[in-house]
């Protein structure tokens, strides 16, 4: 058993974040060592979200925490927001993806897009976990093209009719509201794409199980069904237009899965260096070997790089000027550095390296799925190809 | 009903402290501090209280330096009104100096009750709660584990060796509280950013002479290698042999 995660910061990262940041930090840390690691092993065991925890989730402020008090959010910085990231993903990646998809996904495009009717009416109840939202953009046969989709929206003398499957959905099947992403125009015209409301209990609309997942197993992952699901003229986010609004949703998941994916590696590298200490092999404990020393010695020094990264890419976002492609790279390092990382942690760990009473493994099947969504990985290679070239390589 | 509690920013149990080198103080170089476990009990409380009533005022107090205030901060991050430093340069080893500038600064201020931890996990003295509780003439009730409040009276639960005691008191009265009392709750995103519009007022204190001196610091010595009696059913004898002779634990 490892001893209490105290952070990892080697370069005094600490003294460059607010008090305020610090403290964030800090409850979010304390809440996932003490409510969330004891019963994560089960929960990816027998494949479920903790739904019990959920009320104490919002409770504490988690969800959509850097959206307007007004709304009932806690108005934190995005640094304090990705710092909440990098702490719920030291304890798993489907928690922080739950609270990714609530707050960066679900909130943030009801904000953006949405009327101020709108917004008085789902905000507060989305950050106070009344309600969970799931976000439908991705479809079977539309992944890192979402400009394709075949999703349609047609407008009626009172309202909207949605057709289409949406795959892939984290929360689908818990949630009570999905944001459904929709073609209301020609099925080639992808500047018709607009967002919707959908309360998931609408006829015609089902979710189901996405099974034999070896990866994410303590989220749920479903797939969407939409056949004529009738919504009102309200159910449309006004403000939204074009893929270019997914996608603006996408850059805020993104932002914080680039911080999360720092605190899974954190996770990784706390235990490895902890078992390397404790695990005598040869009559030494195996971190004297040099072998184990190159290996976290590398992923220390990787881990603080990623938090550099992130930390300017969070002043940038408050600053406000942050890009989306900045976002791409910070994702694709820091994700790409936490599979290494994770896989890294597992070999050093031997044989107990494969068992679920250690996290890394867990961290190393949970990554992979970081890695493939929110933009793969070979995706954001591309956007960065293109921001530097000014070619695209995929369009 | 007005509470106040008085608290300490106290290294963090985590720490891994080294005696610096005066000899007689802790070296806070990196040493992460945090307010002290058992006041986090005497704060819950006192939140509990003022919810349960639906009105009144948490006031949290604190003796020592400016970062102190950071403490402060935590305390009213977790729902307190409003916090009192009483500034010096170093929290003095005489418990009664630091009780005596609790004590002034308490008398006043029109309290029902004063909750402390039941020490601090620092000194580990249990000392400053008691003291104050005399120097203002009020009741004390150390350790306490359960606690029902009514009208001007109370009656508390304390955990004895082997026991537990069940006294009555009249308030105002000074308690200290013991683990078991309550489950602290987390600082919530909320909270932190509403502490921020919360006033702490800073006042500078003084002290007498102290009476009482640290000498020396020094940190437990290392725990020896374990040993590995035998492998088997064969060691059995000789490993509760040296139990009972070498270990003296059976």
């Amino acid at each position: 058993m490892a001893p209490r995660f105290e952070g990892v910061d080697f370069y005094d990262i600490g003294s460059l974040l607010s008090e305020e940041e610090r403290a964030v930090r800090q409850t979010v840390r304390d809440w996932i060592e003490e409510r969330l690691l004891p019963v994560i092993n089960d929960c990816y065991v027998e494949g479920h979200f903790p739904t019990e925890l959920i009320p104490e989730m919002a409770r504490l402020g988690f969800f959509g925490a850097n959206l307007p008090e007004e709304y009932g959010c806690a108005g934190l910085n995005n640094v304090a927001y990705g710092l909440i990231m990098q702490e719920l993903e030291r304890g798993d990646s489907g928690v922080r993806s739950f609270a990714s998809v609530q707050g960066g996904l679900v909130m943030y495009p009801i904000f953006q897009f949405g009327s101020a009717e709108q917004k008085t009416h789902w905000l507060p109840r989305l950050a106070s976990g009344e309600l969970i939202g799931c976000f439908g953009l991705t479809e079977p046969d539309y992944g890192s093209n979402p400009g394709g989709m075949i999703t349609t929206a047609k407008e009626t003398k009172d309202g909207w009719v949605l057709n289409g499957a949406k795959m892939w959905i984290t929360n689908g099947s818990t949630a009570d509201i999905a944001i459904v992403w929709a073609k209301t125009g020609a099925i080639d015209d992808p500047t018709s794409i607009r967002g919707f409301v959908v309360p998931t209990d609408a006829p015609g609309f089902t979710a189901k199980d996405q099974k034999g997942k070896l990866s994410l197993r303590a989220s749920d992952t479903s797939e969407l069904v939409l056949v004529d699901v009738k919504v009102g003229r309200d159910a449309l986010l006004p403000k939204s237009g074009g893929v270019k609004s997914p996608l603006m949703c996408l850059t805020q998941a993104r932002y914080g899965i680039a911080w999360g994916a720092v605190g899974a590696a954190m996770a990784c590298y706390h235990e490895a260096v902890s078992y390397g200490k404790q695990r005598v092999m040869f009559n030494k404990p195996i971190a004297s070997f040099q072998l184990q020393q190159a290996r976290l010695a590398q992923m220390l020094t990787e881990i603080t790089k990623g938090q550099l990264l992130c930390l300017q890419l969070g002043r940038l976002k408050d600053k406000g000027t942050m890009t989306p492609q900045q976002v791409s790279l910070a994702k694709r390092n820091n994700v790409d550095m936490a599979c290494e990382v994770a896989r890294e942690a597992r070999r050093l760990l031997g044989a107990n390296g494969i068992l679920v009473e250690y996290s890394a493994m867990r961290h190393m099947a949970n990554l992979e799925s970081v890695y493939t969504y929110e933009g793969t990985h070979d995706m954001h290679t591309l956007i960065l190809g293109e921001e530097i070239t000014g070619i695209s390589a995929f369009e | 009903m007005k509470i106040a509690v008085c608290i300490k920013r106290v290294p963090d149990t985590e720490a891994r402290v080294k005696v610096a080198g005066d000899g007689v103080s802790i070296d806070e170089a990196g040493v992460k501090f945090i307010l002290n476990p058992y006041d986090e009990y005497a704060l819950e409380e006192a939140l509990q209280r003022k919810e349960q009533a639906g009105a009144g005022e948490v006031v949290v107090v604190t003796l020592g330096p400016e970062a102190a205030q950071e403490t402060i901060r935590t305390a009213l991050a977790m729902g307190a009104d409003r916090g009192v430093l009483l500034k010096c340069d170093a929290i003095p080893a005489d418990g009664l100096a630091v009780a005596k500038a609790l004590a002034g600064e308490l008398k006043d201020g029109g309290y029902d009750l004063v909750l402390f931890g039941k020490l601090a996990v620092d000194d580990a003295n249990h000392a400053v709660g008691p003291m104050v509780a005399e120097l203002l003439g009020l009741p004390c009730v150390t350790a306490v584990v359960k606690l029902e409040l009514e009208g001007g009276t109370g009656t508390a639960e304390r955990e004895t060796e082997g026991g537990v005691e069940v006294v009555d008191f009249a308030q105002p009265a000074v308690l200290t509280c013991e683990k078991g009392l309550n489950t602290p709750r987390y600082p919530a995103l909320k909270g932190i950013m509403a502490a921020k519009k919360k006033p702490i007022e800073a006042k500078p204190v003084a002290f007498e002479a102290g009476r009482y001196a640290v000498q020396s610091l020094s940190l437990p010595p290392d725990r020896k290698e374990g040993r590995i009696v035998g492998e088997g059913l064969g060691a059995v004898s000789e490993l509760v042999r040296l139990l009972r002779t070498e270990a003296k634990v059976i």
